[in-house]
């Protein structure tokens, strides 16, 4: 039996009126919030570790293990940060999700803050997508006029404060550390770890911090059960997971699927590469993960399966190029993005990423040498694993998995003095050019 | 030079406001930025003092933040500031020709903004909207799908003021000024207007009807891996 898709988070984004309160509510919104309001703290972390729920966020850590990991209520704040710092290159399901139905992150921040013994959350948000910031913003106000934010929400006397915070443009916030600085008000910089946020995080408080799609996952977990949410996905990767599949697809978009489903899968829901084209090589979880070629077709896209074939599921965000596209032009662009946003905060991140771009940008030219491709693998052998942060590990995916798959076509780079590729024949109007 | 005290009295009021949010005032930073490009449309010294006032902290430090994060600007951009989505992905389904083309029909380089003010251009990173490739925004709302023509099109149309829709967004562009009142968290009321979903986010779900798949009951049957 082969996988089929399980619409759930996804399921009522066709309503014209989805991401209003009384359209989430007509479809049993906050129902799940008002029978975690029934249940003890510890059976509702108990009840997400159960699901087997792993952050959505591209780590896979388990959601509820996390919640466990705070220390005992001394009396003092602890925070829920939410992470809608979506920047991941490739990675689009948050945003989509926070515009089309904003109140099932909203609910499971609530049901998520009564887990924890939180008065205070926080949904940080990327600055650059001001419609989703308009929606999320009203749906924090449709919560509070309906009383399910506020004041002794409910009768339950549990008080709850959201706030809607933008960032301005940087994506080593999505690190959660650096996260918690940006929205402290400092440059955002990871920290050093341990402590953990869980111990020591926003305002050195004990804080969860969680990805929209793992907090808007938790309401559908309590309102059909652990058990239903593990009956989906693999044994050690349970649930459904919104998978985005963007480039030489003819059908882009987001497909919601089991975890263990393949691109070969999806891809024929997808309707294949477009213009019959071949697939030359795709990310599975975003532009951190090693690249895959069409030999991966058949990897389940899981957590356990990935990392056994060589890289990470990551966010699911499966960019597909086709065989128009040049793999040196590909990995330089994204190491220009990585040299870019390296925060500047360790020297293998700073200056190795500089220096792979400089050395990218000969040998796409044509100019580089044989030599340049062992000097690009050497600087990527002092980043990893050495970095501060998980930046610098990701900046090295695209260039020693592209050398790993294409270091025919670096050679011939080399050889010809110039890049073999037609950049047109890639575009989205040149496909049969 | 510093602010007009009508409108300092009126920014104090609104930076009020936001400090009253967080726990603690310094939090209140990066919308308090978003603040002041609201009201000059970039962080002028002015703007810097204003914050550092507020929060109590040295402007050296408030100016060690805005240099850090790339959508705070320290000169004025166009009225309509235009982002040309060119990460990997955009930048092959055709990023780089509309960003080259832009330039070159406004006759402006990369952060810079017509003589008429009226537009700016700046090549942007993933915009998290990759089904939606190539990709273009402005004022941060989002143009899906776009090619050198409909890009061409959208800048002359920004310049003689014609009327402006973004793909997913509301009915009608607002200022670089008034998108940043929002970012400072000030609702404009206009979230209810445009569509809920573009169509590449619903291409899953309409598969899964047309073919009758849904998650599994509680306790049923649906929705299996082999």
């Amino acid at each position: 039996m082969s996988t089929t898709l399980t619409p759930v988070l996804t399921a009522h984004w066709d309503d014209e009126d989805s991401f209003t309160i009384d359209g989430y509510e007509r479809h049993g919104g906050y129902k799940a919030m008002r029978s975690a309001f029934d249940m003890t703290r510890e059976d509702l972390v108990q009840t997400v570790k159960d699901a087997g729920l792993r952050g959505r966020g591209g780590a896979g850590f388990p959601t509820g293990m996390k919640w466990g990991f705070l220390p005992p209520d001394d009396g003092g704040p602890r925070y829920l940060v939410v992470n809608a710092d979506e920047s991941e290159p490739g990675t689009c399901k948050d945003i989509p999700l926070m515009m089309a139905n904003p109140h099932s992150l909203v609910e499971g921040v609530i049901i998520t803050c009564f887990a924890i013994g939180s008065d205070h959350a926080f949904i940080y948000v990327r600055g650059e997508v001001l419609h989703v910031v308009r929606r999320l913003q009203q749906a924090v106000k449709e919560a509070y006029d309906k009383g399910y934010l506020g004041r002794d929400i409910l009768g339950t006397g549990f008080d709850l404060d959201v706030v809607v915070h933008s960032g301005a443009g940087a994506y080593i916030c999505g690190e959660e550390t650096a996260l918690l600085d940006s929205l402290e008000g400092y440059r955002g910089q990871p920290r050093l770890k341990p402590p953990f946020p869980a111990v020591a995080g926003l305002y050195a408080r004990p804080t969860v911090v969680n990805n929209v799609e793992s907090i808007a996952s938790v309401p559908a977990i309590i309102d059909h059960g652990y058990d239903w949410f593990a009956s989906m996905g693999t044994e050690k990767s349970k649930g459904f997971g919104i998978f985005s599949l963007s480039g030489h697809v003819t059908i882009p978009g987001q497909y919601e699927a089991p975890l263990g489903i393949t691109l070969r899968e999806l891809l024929d829901m997808a309707g294949g590469m477009r213009g019959g084209k071949r697939l030359k090589f795709w990310t599975p979880g975003g532009s951190s993960t090693p690249l895959f070629t069409d030999e991966h077709l058949d990897v389940p896209l899981d957590f356990e399966s990935v990392g056994a074939a060589g890289s990470m599921l990551g966010t699911r965000a499966l960019q597909l190029f086709d065989e128009t596209t040049c793999v040196v032009r590909a990995a330089l662009r994204w190491t220009e993005f990585y040299a870019h946003e390296s925060c500047g905060k360790c020297t293998p991140c700073r200056e190795g990423t500089y220096w792979m771009r400089e050395t990218l940008k000969r040998l796409e030219g044509g100019t580089g040498t044989k030599e340049d491709l062992d000097t690009l693998l050497d600087t990527c052998d002092n980043i990893l694993g050495r970095a501060f942060c998980a930046l610098g590990d990701g900046a090295v995916s695209p260039i020693t998995s592209s050398i790993q798959y294409f270091r025919d076509e670096y050679i011939e780079h080399v050889e010809r003095g110039a890049c073999p590729f037609d950049p047109a024949a890639s575009t989205l109007w040149g496909a049969n050019a | 030079m510093s602010f007009e005290p009508e409108v300092r009295a009126r920014l104090d009021a609104d930076a009020k406001e936001i400090i009253g949010r967080y726990p603690k005032a310094r939090s209140a930073l990066l919308p308090l930025l978003h603040l002041c490009q609201s009201e000059e449309g970039y962080v002028s010294q002015d703007g810097v003092m204003f914050c550092a006032e507020h929060l109590g902290i040295a402007p050296a430090e408030v100016t060690a933040v805005v240099s850090f994060y790339t959508m705070y600007k320290r000169r004025p951009v166009g009225e309509y500031h235009v982002g040309v989505c060119t990460n990997t992905l955009c930048a092959v389904m055709g990023g780089d020709q509309i960003l080259a083309d832009v330039k070159e029909h406004l006759g402006v380089g990369d952060d810079e903004v017509t003589d008429d003010g009226k537009v700016s251009v700046e090549h942007i990173e993933c915009n998290a909207a990759c089904d939606f490739a190539p990709v273009m925004t402005v004022n941060w709302e989002f143009f899906d799908n776009m090619t050198p023509e409909t890009a061409k099109r959208l800048v002359d149309d920004l310049r003689v003021g014609a009327d402006v829709k973004p793909t997913r967004g509301p009915e009608s562009l607002c200022t670089w000024k008034q998108a940043s009142r929002v970012l400072a968290g000030f609702n404009d009321g206009r979230a209810d207007q445009g569509t809920q979903a573009g169509e590449p986010s619903l291409v899953g779900l309409k598969l899964a009807r047309e073919r009758g798949w849904t998650a599994p009951e509680a306790n049923g049957e649906g929705g299996t891996t082999q």
